[in-house]
């Protein structure tokens, strides 16, 4: 029998967690934090609320555990294929003329998306002038991602995506299967470099001609996202390209005053001049 | 009937026609808000909003994460998320692993509706091919919502009416017509 969780229980858990460790989720997405927390106490097989969230507050290794947990890593490769369309097609010519394309995975998670961007720039021609800086708050999806080894049934979809997307190759061009396993041509990564980043707290000096943030506005609230994209302005070039997930938007946020809609349908951003 | 805040409404592809007629049948001041959570082909990502439009009354929108909820519309679940009903009167959208093989779930939309409108809500189970919706309506019972099944028998697929008259004490077990009179018939 599922327990039925109280607002009240978890903003004590919140509240632990901020005296403890200084993370705030105060500012997350209450009704997917809430299922996610379902699911811890259910896996760890928690009596109730109250015994995570002592166990949480007194527990480090516990905690980072709880931190793995509660985030939401799915992806796929080419997720949401007429946005990498558009990239191709509408935003790749706009760049190619850079000396350096500096782009940023700002929530990579297990490294599809990054993988499908090396792919994309490879087939443009500009792969080897991009500089690309991936970086997730959960380090493990991140081990994941520099390991590019993928289980090979996932491979379908993204096979299927990037048939969608009007990749002029197979995307088995770019891995081997072996077993259960796909292996990614690890070559993609020569220009990437991955790093664990918070966008809650975390700031970025670096530049970035384009900004993927993709599918991780969708846990936090409309304040926490405002926040986040006040920090993408922060740090991107002149008409530099945001892109948010496709059905994210920022028009609701006071921060998108730096922006101008360069493609509502796949909510791509352009930083005003 | 009245004090309702809120319609939930869950089926699978199949049960497009269902939800055609539903929509057809409401006012176009319709006083709720109406939450579809159908089961969609997967990652055809257009063409079911403009389709379920042609004939409802009320306007039909698949939402951004964080939309206002607003009465006299209809929220279609995006294909690839999970439609949550949030605190404060919004919808969150979320990518979190497949239900029953679904995504998006018909049992977590209903979780979350429950969770927000309680007894106000009311929800409604229709043609469907897998149980998905049993575990949210039944919880969505517990809750205090009113809740619908459509009569098997009438079903052209049965699983999933069947499945949620199992799995809770169903308020109403109707026809289609009966399900659309009882909808308009509410009153907040
Ligand atoms: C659903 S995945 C999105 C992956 C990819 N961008 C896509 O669209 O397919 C969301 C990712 O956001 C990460 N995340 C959640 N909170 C974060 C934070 N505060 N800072 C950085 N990353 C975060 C999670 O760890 C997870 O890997």
């Amino acid at each position: 029998m599922e327990i039925e969780i109280d607002i009240k229980e978890i903003r004590t858990l919140v509240t632990a967690i901020k005296t403890n460790y200084g993370f705030d989720f105060g500012e997350y997405a209450l009704s997917s934090f809430k299922r996610r927390l379902s699911r811890i106490l259910e896996v760890y097989k928690f009596e109730n609320m109250q015994k995570l969230t002592d166990r949480v507050a007194t527990d480090k290794p516990f905690y980072e555990l709880f931190l793995k947990e509660v985030t939401v890593n799915t992806t796929e490769m080419f997720r949401d294929p007429s946005f990498w369309k558009k990239m191709k097609e509408s935003v790749f010519p706009l760049v190619k003329d850079f000396p350096v394309i500096r782009i940023w995975h700002s929530a990579c998670s297990s490294g599809e998306e990054v993988y499908s961007m090396a792919i994309a720039l490879k087939e443009a021609g500009l792969y080897d002038k991009a500089r690309i800086f991936a970086s997730d708050i959960n380090e493990d999806v991140i081990a994941k991602a520099l390991e590019g080894k993928y289980p090979a049934r996932n491979m379908e979809l993204n096979g299927f995506n990037y048939e969608k997307y009007e990749g002029p190759k197979k995307l088995n061009n770019y891995f081997k299967t072996n077993g259960d396993y796909a292996y990614m041509d690890l070559d993609l990564l020569k220009n990437v470099t991955f790093k664990k980043f918070d966008l809650v707290q975390g700031d970025q000096f670096q530049r970035f001609d384009i900004i993927l943030c993709r599918n991780v506005l969708i846990y936090f609230n409309l304040p926490l996202q405002d926040q986040v994209i006040a920090k993408f302005a922060k740090c991107m070039s002149l008409g530099g390209f945001l892109a948010v997930g496709s059905k994210e938007t920022i028009a609701w946020c006071k921060s998108a005053e730096n922006f101008s809609t360069f493609s509502l349908e796949e909510k791509i951003y352009q930083k005003k001049i | 009937m009245n004090n309702f805040k809120a319609v939930v409404i869950g089926g699978s592809a199949g049960s497009f026609p269902l939800v055609v007629k539903i929509l057809s049948s409401l006012p176009k001041d319709y006083p709720f808000p109406v939450f579809l959570a159908l089961h969609r082909l997967k990652h055809i990502r257009n063409g079911f909003v403009e389709a379920l439009s042609i004939k409802s009354n009320i306007p039909v929108i698949e939402p951004h994460d964080k939309q206002q909820i607003k009465p006299g519309i209809a929220y279609l679940a995006p294909s690839n998320y999970h439609m949550y009903v949030e605190l404060g009167n919004t919808i969150a959208l979320s990518t979190e692993e497949m239900v029953k093989y679904s995504r998006p779930s018909i049992d977590l939309t209903f979780d979350t509706a429950s969770y927000v409108y309680k007894d106000k809500m009311v929800g409604v189970i229709v043609s469907g091919a897998n149980t998905d919706g049993a575990d949210g309506i039944r919880k969505s019972k517990e809750r205090g919502a009113y809740t619908i099944a459509q009569n098997p028998d009438e079903a052209t697929i049965k699983t999933m009416p069947d499945a949620a008259i199992k799995a809770a004490q169903m308020d109403h077990i109707l026809t289609i017509d009966e399900i659309c009179k009882f909808l308009v018939s509410i009153k907040p």
